[in-house]
């Protein structure tokens, strides 16, 4: 951005300001078409080829001597409208609040969890790093893996159930498989709002708590006005991270409980189903959507809560001029 | 500053637009390809699922011995039947020659044929009398040969032989009630078998449902798709005899109910710590249950031809066939190889190594066969007996429909009257022509 804040020599001998600031726009445009290029190529190019593909579908039909029809027939918004009617709406519209509330319930208790293990971490003084390392495990395990793992855990005679000493038929359809996912979920994800809250807790300035001793706050008052404030702008990146994440989530309830359960079927699973079955229309139109639903979700977050992704860059700019 | 992103963002967009332009011609493609003879020798390339037996690469090893500018080589796909299928799609999608000879589960072949994936087999020049009958069908698409029979599977009943002899009861049962009432005479007089689950299949909701769903409607009398017409006809008094025997055995308990979760392996599990008395398995458990490092139950079971409701029942036919990929070079090689991958030697070979139930119908009775793997004769029969799953185009969405009604009755969900009509209905949609 150096190019635009540093005056060049030509505005200064033209007298006024305006020309020559078109002519730094387009060098900047110029040294920038790369980046704009790539980007074009490798976000541009997938998002309107998908969405260029849900608009077709794959003709139906055999031949009289059982080949299929070869080809696809341009449908318009055939592939959305469908998705609100019929048996494909009822599984849409499952498969949205699946979804939605599997998002809602795992990213509250992340946040819950994850402040307190960046407390935990950050208070311990011995161990802290065997502590920190520890926590991390979770994230580190891939998430078919930790889904086979939890499996195990949830199996009719396993640790699960021997633990609660009753027989929990988890992997079946049904409102305790949601659990299930959730626990692993949770389990997997709490460490990383953890981690970036502790790296937030960690510029908060000991004298702001020595201050708040003084004047006689209670350890309650403390982490409500001064922790809770301080360690937001860290804690709203991870949690819009997490939103992003667990709106797409797929691998942990397939490993976990398996696909085509109504209990635990989000929206990318849908999507896979479709492609699996060769019908990329429909596979596109479901992801199309949840990529609209991911988009104004994040945007909303990022307009109510304000939270500040590129917000620094933005900041330092300001002061450069 | 503002404009500068707008600017670039509409670049893009023509970029992108023109490249789009361009992709459409794709769709423009002849509609029809003639049938080509499988010509050309030369090198080929074998796709199948993880080889876990270690057996294969020494077959492969022979054929390259014997055929030294023909070699075959082994691609190792996934060891998950549904990524094995996608990655062979990919690869017919994308019209590449890098697959030769395809190893297909049987559902397969409908969906490969239809789509002209896989070539026409010369079925004359194949010799598929040697092989069972049922297998053959299964490669058969509108009565053509695309795929041939490498090794095939059958369900079994596997019973605790033990426990039966201490109840009195002198053979296995031949229909549900008679399993049923011997569960019950059992769980009376035999002390150890009082906790035991009666009766276990896999009915977690996957393809083992749909084996276990078909197979208690063809038990019944009944079908899911009419085999000589390939129209669906599950919407029978026949199929809810069927379908009901396991929806009551879930209610009264002769099935226990976490039965609902059981895959092939965590009813082997089950079955092995002695916990079943009656279990549903393919022929692979039985090597497994008679090792004595893992297994409780060695040498106090055996396995019976699966029961029905009035008489024996039918079991669902699984198992492999290895077809040609359409786009494939040198074809004639392929269909040599077949033959080598097919002939008595070399399944022999599989079915002493790794118990693979061979397509040959002549080595179920192969003495060393037998001696080895007893319940080779029982598997024949129930092998000769199978039916196959239906041959749709779109075998993944017909088996989530079967899945759905099968699963929905037997967690009480929906009735079974309910469940049948509404796969009646849901078949006849996707087997529409």
């Amino acid at each position: 951005m150096a190019t635009t804040l540093r005056k060049p020599p030509a505005a200064v001998r033209a007298g006024s300001g305006k020309p020559a600031a078109d002519g730094s726009r387009r060098f900047a445009l110029l040294l920038l078409s790369p980046t704009f290029l790539v980007l074009a190529l490798v976000v541009g190019y997938p998002v309107l080829a998908g969405f260029r593909e849900s608009l077709y579908a794959k003709a139906e039909g055999l031949t009289p001597d059982g080949f299929v029809k070869e080809g696809s027939e341009f449908v318009g918004l055939e592939n959305y409208t469908a998705l609100f009617s019929g048996d494909r709406g009822d599984a849409f519209l499952n498969a949205f609040w699946n979804t939605t509330f599997f998002t809602i319930a795992t990213v509250v208790l992340e946040t819950v969890i994850g402040i307190g293990l960046a407390l935990i971490m950050h208070q311990a003084l011995r161990g802290r790093a065997v502590i920190r390392a520890g926590v991390l495990v979770p994230w580190a395990v891939p998430t078919a893996m930790s889904g086979l793992l939890w499996r195990w855990i949830f199996q009719p005679d396993g640790i699960a159930n021997a633990i609660l000493g009753r027989q929990i038929l988890w992997t079946a359809d049904g409102f305790q498989s949601k659990v299930a996912v959730i626990i692993a979920e949770v389990w997997k994800t709490s460490p990383f709002i953890g981690l970036l809250v502790l790296a937030g807790l960690q510029v908060i300035p000991r004298e702001v708590y020595e201050a708040a001793s003084v004047d006689g706050a209670s350890a309650l008052q403390k982490f409500w006005r001064i922790t809770l404030p301080l360690v937001k702008p860290a804690l709203i990146v991870a949690v819009l991270f997490r939103l992003m994440d667990s709106l797409r989530m797929f691998d942990l309830p397939y490993v976990l409980i398996g696909g085509h359960k109504e209990s635990v079927e989000t929206l990318s699973m849908l999507a896979w189903n479709e492609a699996g079955n060769l019908r990329y229309g429909v596979g596109t139109a479901y992801a199309t959507v949840l990529f609209l639903y991911i988009a104004v979700i994040a945007y909303v977050f990022v307009k109510v809560l304000g939270a500040d992704v590129i917000g620094t860059a933005r900041e330092n700019r300001k002061a450069g001029k | 500053m503002r404009l500068t992103p707008l600017v670039g963002a509409v670049a893009g967009l023509a970029l992108v637009l023109t490249a789009c332009g361009g992709g459409s011609d794709d769709e423009k493609k002849p509609a029809e390809t003639k049938a080509v003879a499988l010509e050309g020798r030369g090198p080929i390339t074998f796709v199948t699922g993880k080889d876990t037996s270690g057996n294969l690469q020494k077959q492969i090893d022979a054929w390259n011995a014997g055929h030294p500018n023909e070699t075959a080589k082994v691609i190792e796909l996934s060891d998950k039947a549904d990524e094995q299928r996608n990655s062979m799609i990919q690869n017919a999608q994308a019209k590449s020659d890098a697959y030769t000879v395809l190893n297909l589960d049987v559902v397969w072949t409908a969906e490969f044929a239809a789509n002209r994936w896989i070539a026409e087999l010369p079925e004359a020049d194949l010799g598929v009398d040697k092989l069972l009958k049922p297998t053959v069908e299964t490669g058969k698409y509108f009565n053509k040969l695309y795929a041939l029979p490498a090794d095939s599977d059958a369900g079994l009943l596997y019973y605790r032989k033990d426990l039966l002899t201490k109840a009195g009861i002198t053979e296995a049962p031949k229909t549900w009630k008679d399993l049923f009432a011997a569960c019950d005479t059992i769980k009376a007089k035999v002390a150890e078998a009082k906790d035991a689950g009666c009766y276990g299949g896999q009915f977690d909701k996957y393809e083992g449902l749909t084996v276990n769903a078909s197979e208690a409607i063809n038990a019944g009398g009944g079908q899911v798709v009419d085999g000589a017409t390939g129209k669906p006809n599950v919407n029978t008094p026949e199929a809810k005899a069927g379908l009901d025997v396991l929806v009551n055995a879930f209610k009264d308990g002769h099935i226990t109910k976490k039965a609902i979760t059981y895959t092939e392996e965590l009813g082997r599990a089950d079955f092995q710590a002695g916990n079943l008395l009656f279990h549903r398995q393919w022929p692979y458990q039985y090597a497994l249950a008679q090792d004595k490092k893992s297994s409780k139950v060695v040498g106090k079971f055996d396995v019976a031809p699966l029961p029905g409701v009035n008489g024996l029942g039918v079991s669902t036919l699984g198992g492999h066939n290895f077809a040609i990929s359409e786009f494939a070079k040198n074809k004639a090689t392929a269909v040599d190889f077949l033959k080598y991958m097919t002939s008595p030697e070399v399944e022999k070979a599989n079915a002493l190594v790794i118990g693979k139930a061979p397509s040959v119908a002549a080595l179920y009775d192969d003495p060393e066969v037998v001696a080895k793997f007893p319940y080779m004769p029982a598997l024949k029969t129930a092998i000769e007996n199978a039916q196959g799953r239906p041959k749709a185009v779109k075998y993944g969405d017909v088996t989530t429909a079967i899945q759905e009604a099968a699963y929905g009755a037997l967690t009480g969900k929906t009735t079974t009257d309910q469940a049948l009509s509404d796969l009646q209905n849901k078949l006849v949609t996707l087997t529409a022509q």
